[in-house]
């Protein structure tokens, strides 16, 4: 078994011409927190849809757990799971009918059973026969999470988790997110423009910027390396002379 | 390929035609049109007393053709809907497998025309005496071979549209059209310039109808035409298949999977 929850080398993506991630090679072992930083367009989100296997990368090698993504993309994603409030489920089906679909997709062993105890842990079994896109989006966001473990995943893919959370709501998806690292050793990858969160939440970040990471490791070495007083000062420090240098 | 997979996704387009009213008219509404303008249009054309058979011609006829029509826009509609929804990435992102997806499109196809074609049968035969089944088992490959044809052209749009986005989301009603003209659906290929029809035979939909018609009028099952309608679908089937494959792995190097989400 591969100690690796993700090894990413040399990756790289040019669309047209412009280049959006830029020889970015990192490895993440299983049971890590790892904050995926950087400003908007920084290339976070082609990083991590390559990582998925939904975008083909111009140059570089992806594996997870120690499989070659994308010949193994199968298995991979049987494994994993990925949640993001930009990509919401359904609008026209009810949660419950949303969930099942995607355990039938994940293979999962009575989707029923496994549907009703996430959704209680998260607190949205009173939603399960609402409307989807009735839902509020810290609702929403819930159930996305239930959808992002229906498949007791080994590795999560978090885009902004806690985006579209009130604070007690987001606090408690924080709370879980943990949990899930510390009694499981789930690994979680996740984005996040929410500095405390990151703070609170990573073992580990990593910060891109224009498609090329300018810091890797613990959130208070990283903060401590640059001088700055906590990981919001860094971010904004870097974005703007990296920003400045270019 | 997962046959839960694809039940997974059948499920969905079940669930989705449960909850949409427009989605269950959608099965009867305009199929029931179109035999209610055809049937008393061949009756009234009937009792001029010139062209015999002339119900079961033309409604035999529009049946196929809906039953070609219908399942292309299933598989078509199917993807779309995916898009409208912005569903692909949550899709792709599970152990789904492009065949899969295609499969399940295809049995969804299926399953839609088997409830629109049995409420046309039941009225061509109510209201017109035309019962479908005189085909007899000659119906069998017929049908097969329509929805062959069918899936090809459903698959090829649904590449066009992963490829080009909603701009080409209106191939989906009306790419199946231009065959209409063309495929010698209500009348034979006699018709047809000389030269017109020796391009149009390599089409499978000219043989599946002119089978039909010599079906109709007493002939047994040609089973030459019956043949090359299966040997051209099987070239079509190819062809779309590696068509989708291939505007499947431009999506995935253009980044489109996550620009048609936007």
């Amino acid at each position: 078994m591969s100690p690796w929850a993700v090894e990413v080398c040399g990756l790289t993506k040019v669309f047209d011409g412009t280049v959006a991630v830029d020889g970015v090679s990192f490895r993440v072992a299983r049971g890590e927190l790892v904050g995926f930083l950087g400003p908007n367009g920084a290339g976070k989100t082609t990083t991590i849809a390559m990582l998925l296997g939904l975008i083909e990368p111009t140059a570089g090698s992806v594996r997870i757990l120690g499989l070659p993504m994308p010949a193994r993309r199968e298995a991979i994603l049987g494994r994993v799971n990925f949640s993001s409030p930009y990509v919401a489920l359904p609008y026209d089906l009810t949660v419950r009918e949303n969930l099942t679909v995607f355990a039938h997709l994940y293979g999962v062993p009575d989707p029923a059973g496994r549907i009703r105890r996430l959704a209680e842990v998260f607190g949205v079994a009173h939603l399960l026969g609402r409307r989807t896109g009735a839902l509020s989006s810290g609702e929403t966001a819930r159930v996305n999470l239930v959808k992002a473990l229906l498949n007791d995943p080994e590795v999560l893919f978090l885009d902004e988790p806690t985006a579209a959370l009130d604070p007690e709501a987001a606090d408690a998806v924080r709370a879980l997110l943990l949990r899930l690292q510390r009694e499981r050793g789930i690994t979680v990858f996740y984005t996040s423009h929410n500095m405390r969160e990151v703070e609170r939440l990573s073992t580990r970040i990593i910060f891109l910027h224009r498609g090329r990471i300018l810091a890797d490791g613990p959130a208070e070495e990283v903060v401590r390396q640059y001088g700055k007083a906590d990981l919001e000062e860094f971010f904004v420090a870097l974005a703007r002379s990296a920003r400045e240098e270019a | 390929m997962n046959g839960r997979r694809v039940w997974a996704l059948t499920l969905r387009q079940l669930y989705l035609m449960r909850r949409s009213f427009a989605r269950i008219t959608d099965l009867f509404y305009w199929p029931l049109l179109d035999l209610f303008f055809f049937g008393f249009l061949s009756l009234y054309l009937g009792r001029q007393g010139r062209v015999p058979l002339l119900v079961g011609l033309l409604l035999g006829a529009l049946i196929l053709w809906d039953i070609f029509f219908r399942v292309q826009q299933a598989i078509s509609v199917s993807f779309l809907t995916e898009l409208w929804t912005r569903n692909l990435v949550n899709l792709f992102v599970t152990p789904l497998t492009v065949a899969e997806f295609l499969v399940a499109m295809m049995v969804w196809g299926i399953i839609k025309i088997s409830i629109t074609v049995t409420l046309m049968a039941s009225v061509a035969f109510a209201l017109y005496h035309f019962n479908i089944f005189t085909l007899g088992p000659s119906l069998v490959p017929l049908v097969a071979a329509l929805i062959l044809f069918a899936w090809a052209v459903g698959t090829a749009i649904t590449a066009l549209i992963l490829r080009y986005g909603q701009s080409a989301e209106t191939l989906a009603w009306s790419l199946a059209f231009l065959f209409q003209p063309f495929g010698a659906v209500f009348f034979p290929l006699t018709v047809y310039p000389d030269w017109l029809r020796r391009v149009l035979v390599a089409l499978p939909l000219p043989h599946v109808f002119e089978a039909m018609r010599e079906v109709l009028n007493g002939s047994p099952p040609p089973a030459s035409r019956v043949g090359w309608a299966f040997l051209l679908d099987a070239g079509y089937l190819a062809a779309a298949f590696a068509f989708f494959g291939y505007m499947f792995s431009v999506a995935r190097r253009r980044g489109l999977l996550l620009k048609l989400q936007e």
